[in-house]
């Protein structure tokens, strides 16, 4: 009789967790289902509340996704920051053709897996457009799945390749090839150095993708890569012989497409060895100048090809980093500005095609993937930034050079 | 008295597969009806494969009583080998049979290396198995991340360096790409193969428990010196317990690979943390508890995902909810509470010696 109870007590665990979320169903007609849904499942409250409010009209969910916490929290918190900024500006000015935004943002700890978790949740948020990832691996998951809904996918700073392999998904930042393709026609065409060597992250996607289309271009260049030595996220705090390996072979130019943080040790031990090659970066080297307890005056010539930097001093920058330090009291970083850049895209895009908020999340795609290839905007990133259909921003890559410890755009 | 006491298993066995199939029949029926969320139908396939990590677990944890720290690692040996071979006949071999062919193979690689490990470690005493699978599960990690797998017309290219060095010709395609892994997967997984292989992992588990190779098994955890006396060779022994639970965990890896159409070798799904993850639905399951390990991987996996509404506070949530459920489950005080209200038939296997 007692296990009959456990067992009565366990299968009725299972239930209660499946109705406890279940209900909703992904599409945004919910109006009538509502009324069985709660009869059902009582517990359905929160998720039910979210298919009354869209009905009435006026707002357009837009969704985000990013790690908030784990290792790659930093990336995901200034996405989410800067969108909810952009997402209020434009509502005090009065929204989108009058239509608020509403704006909710999960958290993938950096995960394929919990990213299509929170891509779930989102839909059954009914969710209308989609802000993210903001990481790669789990974008190109994602992407699978806004694919088969045809939801309308802008991912802020998800640059591998197949993060947007599909006519629904466009991106804001460069995509890897073009990264490390762009340095390699930069350093080539501007006569920068002919021998060449390489220092690159090879656990991580980013700085292994720009290295290999890097790579890839630098023969057309003319550009010989004397040395190409990789580290990996376990050893990342000693760059001693890959430095003497890029001095020995007589590289004039180090290359080095990985993030600040590790490029400020390098920078570091290559001071130290007596080694003063020209530095070239790529976007992931914006913020080293921030790093805590970082010689700036090491960074010195330290040259970066990066869409933003926070100390530019157009007015438009000037007022986003301003905006930014008054809300969450740091200073925002390229991924940050990615992601303002990509709320005022879909606005723009949205009001392109003149979509209204009670369509629909499978008719907007439709409408916004069209006027996403039409519309041209000014943002942080860059000025007349345009899409192509295979979701590609076309801007130019800005070059900037650090001059007595600030970026000065080349 | 011995016929009742087979009975008795029996049945508890039986309640634990009918507990898997109830709980497939309400999925089910609520998927028909439409009242499943988008969250909970993502969330059926990781639950079923979690749910098969922790068993195939349990099997080394609580029936063979060594402590495994890089389950996780068998699970990505399993993932990229089904899903290296899913790539290499994406065209060739239609669906169904390729995703079989994919858990064998999966299923295999997991086991080579689970013998691969096990015959010199399972014959030394003490902690060991811990810390040389706790270090397999990073090697595999780095190792997946170095490795640069292509093909083209005339067979596969191989390096440790990078795509370049693969030398493919223009047609060629990089399969496993270092850390960008394999892109592409098909997507084969499914709830009702889940619950398939779920079921088979228990068939084979319990099995093996209520076996003469389980009750053997259980003798060396409970005393070596003893077992090894009467003749039982306890290193045969623990490295079948191993592979077994190595080979399934392979399984749950071409599940996952299948799912997801990414697939990376991250700390976050393969690393340290994921073998404590697993380790964790054990423990909290209940040590040597089957249908323990199975309710609480269900419950651990849910639990985050119900808790986004509460956002940032959620994974320290998470954190006080593991603690408290760790507490009550083990702490003396909880048991001695728990046995005066006599709910102790719930957990009656890990009292039973």
């Amino acid at each position: 009789m007692k296990r009959f109870l456990s067992v009565a007590v366990a299968s009725a665990m299972v239930a209660a967790a499946l109705t406890g979320c279940g209900g909703n169903p992904s599409d945004n007609s919910a109006a009538p289902a509502e009324g069985t849904q709660n009869s059902e499942a009582p517990a359905a409250d929160g998720a039910a509340e979210g298919g009354a409010a869209s009905a009435e009209g006026g707002t357009f969910r837009v969704g985000g996704i990013g790690p908030v916490t784990g290792a790659a929290a930093v990336y995901g918190q200034a996405v989410k920051n800067a969108a909810q900024l952009a997402v209020d500006e434009i509502n005090a000015a009065g929204g989108i053709n009058g239509a608020q935004i509403e704006f909710n943002f999960q958290d993938d700890e950096h995960d394929a897996e919990k990213a299509v978790n929170a891509y779930n949740t989102l839909k059954d948020w009914d969710m209308q457009v989609l802000l993210g990832t903001v990481t790669s691996t789990p974008c190109t998951a994602v992407v699978e799945k806004t694919h088969e809904d045809n939801m309308f996918h802008l991912t802020p700073s998800g640059s591998a390749v197949e993060s947007i392999q599909y006519d629904n998904a466009f991106r804001v930042c460069f995509s890897d090839p073009n990264q490390g393709t762009a340095s390699a026609q930069y350093i080539g065409e501007n006569g920068l150095a002919k021998k060449v060597a390489v220092i690159y992250n090879s656990s991580d996607v980013y700085s292994s993708g720009i290295y290999q289309t890097f790579a890839a271009e630098a023969g057309n260049q003319g550009l010989e890569i004397v040395s190409a030595e990789a580290f990996t996220a376990d050893s990342n705090t000693d760059f001693s012989v890959q430095l003497q390996k890029a001095k020995d072979a007589g590289a004039e130019l180090v290359f080095l497409p990985i993030y600040y943080t590790e490029a400020s040790i390098i920078l570091g031990q290559a001071n130290k060895m007596g080694y003063e090659p020209t530095f070239f970066g790529c976007d992931g080297l914006d913020g080293i100048l921030a790093v805590e307890d970082f010689d700036t005056s090491l960074a010195e010539g330290v040259m970066l090809l990066t869409p933003f930097a926070a100390d530019a001093d157009d007015e438009l920058t000037q007022n986003f980093v301003k905006a930014y330090q008054d809300a969450f009291g740091d200073v925002p970083n390229q991924f940050a500005a990615d992601a303002y850049d990509g709320i005022y895209a879909i606005k723009a895009a949205i009001e392109k095609a003149g979509v209204t908020p009670d369509m629909s999340a499978s008719d907007i795609c439709d409408a916004l993937k069209v006027s996403m290839t039409e519309i041209s905007i000014d943002g942080l990133t860059g000025l007349g930034m345009t899409w192509g259909a295979d979701g590609e921003p076309n801007k130019e890559p800005k070059a900037v050079k650090i001059t007595d410890g600030a970026y000065t755009a080349m | 008295m011995f016929m009742k006491k087979i009975n008795k298993t029996t049945r508890y066995n039986m309640i634990t597969y009918a507990i898997v199939v109830i709980a497939y029949a309400i999925v089910m029926l609520l998927g028909a009806a439409g009242h499943i969320s988008s969250l909970m139908e993502g969330l059926l396939v990781p639950l079923c494969i979690y749910v098969i990590l922790a068993v195939s677990l349990n099997l080394v944890v609580g029936i063979l009583g060594e402590l495994s720290l890089g389950h996780a690692g068998f699970m990505c040996v399993g993932a990229f080998a089904g899903s290296f071979f899913s790539m290499c006949t994406k065209e060739a071999v239609p669906g169904g049979l390729r995703f079989l062919l994919a858990l064998i193979i999966g299923a295999a690689a997991a086991a080579l290396f689970g013998i691969l490990i096990g015959i010199p470690v399972l014959r030394l005493k003490g902690d060991y198995l811990a810390i040389v699978t706790l270090a397999f599960g990073e090697i595999i990690k780095n190792l997946m991340n170095v490795l640069y797998i292509g093909r083209d017309e005339a067979g596969f290219h191989f390096s440790m360096k990078d795509t370049l060095a693969l030398g493919l010709s223009p047609e060629g395609k990089a399969i496993i790409n270092g850390p960008q892994g394999i892109t592409g997967t098909p997507h084969d997984s499914n709830f009702t193969i889940g619950v398939l292989l779920i079921l088979l992992t228990l068939f084979i588990i319990l099995n093996l428990i209520h076996s003469r190779d389980g009750r053997a098994i259980m003798a060396i955890r409970d005393n070596r010196i003893a077992a090894e006396s009467i003749g039982i060779n306890v290193t045969t022994y623990k490295l079948m317990a191993f592979t077994l639970s190595a080979s399934i965990a392979g399984i749950a890896g071409v599940l996952y690979a299948h799912n997801l159409s990414t697939l990376t070798a991250l700390p976050k799904n393969f690393g340290y943390n994921m073998s404590i993850m697993i380790l964790v639905f054990v423990v909290l399951g209940g040590i040597g508890n089957i249908r323990g390990s199975v309710i609480s991987a269900v419950v651990l996996t849910l639990l985050p995902e119900l808790l986004r509404g509460l956002s940032d506070y959620r994974m320290l949530i998470y954190a006080v909810v593991l603690i408290v459920m760790m507490l009550f489950n083990w702490s003396p005080k909880a048991v001695e509470l728990r046995e005066r209200y006599s709910l102790k038939r719930l957990f009656h296997l890990t009292t039973k010696e």
